[in-house]
């Protein structure tokens, strides 16, 4: 950098360097394995848990529990942008000039400095041998341009000028993720909400936070269905859902994973399940003193008085993973007993172990024989105004690196000597803005190809 | 014949080719390198057949799924997607003094699949979030990145094995020294070249893995991305790899340094496959 460069014209070369652009890939690269190793998201006790307080602290500071979010990880990507934006504007600018020209020339001494050049002799004269070759290079590559003198004749064509372009295209669909990221960032949200077959409900709650977001329209849940392999691995979650809008049944559907319902630009996901919570249960209470059962509907909530009048039983609710002693029951009821004359007590009623309660060798024994299992279907439910964005760069990504790798901007300049005897010496050379080794072997097929079709004769 | 007799075969086909390959590496016959080439097109028709019938057998079994659905049809793709590329560059490039950096790594994914006893070869059953058109896109391209990336880091390779190291960062004419172990290899610049060709495919194909897997992350669960440690990694290996095409094409690195980089960015494409099934926990249970 010159001394006499203004302070912003030295900005401007420090964002349009090269060296920015790796050093931040780098750094991005880098940091990116942290998010990776470290908790993301977790609670303050479990960071404190496995950290201790004082990483703790640190992971605070640096917003090391939502990394890819932090402050110094955003920036990190505007610098890249930036870079991107600042660079491309100086090299296109550059460039333009030479994408599209207003005259095409070339320079025969570049051509014959390159290693590759192809040299054969042909039995034609030159004149014959001169428009066999203009035709076929005007058909293999593009226009012919000339320049001639006494001895020599020289054909130039070329193609492929505007993949130059390839590489911008593939630095803006990196900003046009970015920016989709960012449109569906600050518009969008993506949020939970469980809905038990029968229920509806207008309002989910963001992942994150756990804010409320209310819908402008109801989401109905009709019914559930998990089907299982015979292996006892889970084939298909399915929910039958209805949209209801301004009180009218808009749509009914069915949803499963993979397969999504798209709503007024409202995604609607399956993402989990389980049994909901159930409003009765029908109970059996054994008297074992008498030998005596009864047997009937109790709501959850409901208070029975107990045979004999010795007591009262109150169901209080259900739990999907009903823990005993550390051992997980799976789903029970659980309710409480008063006996009169003694101390209350709870009780757990684990659907799988009939005979539970029993062993517990009270008066009155308890078992749950049967209730209305209904499930509840887990559903995320987002919006993301900027995600066509991400999908325009994803597109824009893949057509420009397959420009930017695969098609080259490549010149070919064929060189006619003739010789004693009506013969004539043939050069053929080229020139690309990539793979040599490509070229070189493009070359030694085209030379064998035109050598081959002179000793054919013409 | 049925998969499991087919890709069985495969491997040890495989492992002759390889075993080929180091003989014509280390006693400098062609002949052997020929046998080589000759008995890794045949374990490719193997690993073709193989593929193709545990994909028949699927359906045979009512699960009826393409087969890259865990580790064990992941590896066996794998080994797959490297030969494939490495048969291609040796009838492109005619060149014959490779095959002994890549067969061992054709070799080396089948018969770890076959032979860790913590992967299981059975067919499954696939997940409902498995079960999507996507993950057929996914997995081919994927595979298909990181065979390039392997062959490049093949290539890589040569250059701290091969003697007559041109000085670092010029492309040099100068033909590597002519002794016993490296007569037959191809000039630098042929390697240099080659390595780079295969990272860019690699690239591409890595590219479009990353968004096939978006695309399909937002079907099924309605984000493109969730910085997952499988996602973080396998963009970390794409920021590798991009580093890597700035530096050779914008700063002009070439040959061993660059070589490195390729190295690099292969660890990070080992650790993104395996290192994260291992090590980290996510939404990705298999390759
Ligand atoms: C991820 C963020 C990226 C950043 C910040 C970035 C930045 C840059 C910059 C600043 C340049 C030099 C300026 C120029 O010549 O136009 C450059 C050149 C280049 N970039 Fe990127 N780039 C990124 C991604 C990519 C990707 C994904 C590719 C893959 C196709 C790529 C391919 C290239 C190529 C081929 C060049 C050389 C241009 C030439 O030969 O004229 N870049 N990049």
């Amino acid at each position: 950098m010159k001394n006499k460069d203004t302070i912003p014209r030295q900005i401007w070369e420090f964002f349009c360097s090269v060296k920015l652009t790796v050093y931040t890939l780098v750094l991005l690269a880098v940091t990116s394995i942290i998010g990776t190793v470290v908790l993301q998201n977790g609670t303050p006790r479990q960071y404190i848990d496995i950290y201790g307080q004082g990483m703790y602290n640190l992971i605070k500071v640096f917003h090391i529990d939502d990394m890819y979010h932090a402050w110094w990880f955003l920036f990190l990507l505007a610098l890249l942008c930036i870079n991107i934006v600042v660079c491309s504007v100086e090299r296109l600018s550059l460039i333009w000039k030479i994408i599209f020209p207003k005259q095409i020339r070339f320079n025969p001494d570049r051509f014959l400095r390159g290693k590759t050049k192809q040299t054969f002799v042909a039995d034609q004269d030159a004149d014959l041998v001169d428009a066999v070759c203009e035709k076929w290079l005007s058909k293999q590559v593009g226009p012919v341009h000339r320049q001639n003198d006494d001895s020599t004749r020289r054909m130039y064509a070329e193609k492929g000028r505007w993949t130059r372009l390839g590489v911008f295209v593939v630095h803006a669909s990196v900003l046009l993720l970015l920016l989709g990221a960012l449109i569906g960032a600050v518009f969008g949200f993506k949020a939970n909400v469980r809905i038990d077959e029968g229920d509806e409900t207008r309002t989910v709650f963001t992942a994150k936070t756990r804010e409320p977001v209310h819908l402008d329209f109801v989401i109905r849940c009709n019914e559930f269905e998990v089907k299982f392999y015979d292996t006892g691995a889970p084939e298909e979650f399915r929910s039958n859902l209805t949209i209801i809008e301004d009180g009218d049944k808009t749509l009914t559907t069915d949803i499963r994973v993979n397969h999504p319902l798209r709503y007024k630009g409202i995604n609607i996901f399956q993402s989990s399940y389980g049994t909901a919570s159930p409003g009765a249960a029908v109970v059996t209470v054994a008297d074992n003193s008498t030998g005596q059962e009864i047997t009937r509907t109790i709501q959850v909530g409901e208070t029975i008085p107990l045979p004999d009048d010795a007591g009262s039983f109150q169901l209080q609710g259900f739990l999907p993973h009903f823990d005993f002693r550390g051992r997980n029951m799976g789903e029970a009821f659980f309710g409480k007993v008063s006996l009169k004359g003694k101390q209350e007590f709870q009780i757990g009623l684990p659907l799988q172990f009939p005979t539970f309660d029993k062993m517990r060798k009270g008066r009155f024994s308890f078992f749950v024989k049967e209730f209305e299992k209904k499930y509840y279907t887990g559903l995320q439910v987002t919006k993301d105004p900027g995600v066509w964005y991400v999908y325009a760069g994803f597109v824009l990504m893949i057509l420009g690196c397959w420009v930017t790798f695969f098609m080259s901007y490549q010149s070919f300049l064929i060189t006619l000597h003739p010789l004693d005897g009506g013969r004539t010496r043939i050069h053929l050379a080229g020139r690309t803005n990539r793979s040599a080794q490509n070229l070189k072997l493009k070359l030694a097929r085209m030379a064998t190809h035109l050598e081959n079709q002179f000793k054919k004769g013409y | 014949m049925n998969s499991s007799f087919a890709l069985s075969s495969t491997t040890f086909i495989y492992g002759l080719a390889t075993v080929f390959y180091i003989g014509s590496f280390a006693f400098k016959k062609k002949m052997l390198a020929k046998a080589g080439f000759f008995t890794l097109v045949t374990g490719f028709v193997f690993n073709t057949a193989g593929i193709g019938l545990r994909w028949v057998e699927s359906y045979q079994m009512g699960y009826g799924h393409a087969p890259f659905s865990n580790m064990y049809e992941s590896l066996v793709f794998f080994s797959w997607t490297m030969a494939l590329l490495f048969i291609f560059v040796e009838l492109k490039y005619k060149e014959q003094g490779f095959g002994v950096f890549i067969s061992p790594l054709i070799f080396l994914a089948i018969a770890y699949a076959s032979f860790d006893p913590g992967i299981s070869s059975k067919i499954n059953p696939l997940i409902p979030a498995l079960k999507s058109n996507w993950l057929i896109a996914h997995v081919i391209t994927c595979f298909l990145g990181y065979a390039g990336f392997a062959v490049a880091f093949g290539f890589s390779i040569i250059y701290f094995i091969k003697p007559g190291q041109p000085v670092k960062d010029a492309v040099s004419t100068r033909q590597p020294v002519k002794d016993a172990v490296s007569a037959r290899l191809p000039a630098w610049e042929v390697i240099d070249e080659l390595t780079y060709q295969m990272v860019v495919f690699g690239f591409l194909f890595l590219t479009i893995g990353i968004i096939t897997g978006a695309v399909w992350a937002n079907s099924a669960w309605g984000k493109y991305w969730s910085w997952d440690p499988k996602e973080t990694w396998s963009l970390i290996t794409w920021f590798v790899y991009a580093i890597f095409m700035h530096l050779r094409l914008m700063r002009g690195w070439h040959s061993r340094n660059l070589a490195l980089v390729s190295i690099v960015g292969f660890v990070a494409v080992l650790f993104t496959y395996f290192g994260v099934n291992y090590l980290l926990s996510g939404l990705h249970s298999y390759g």
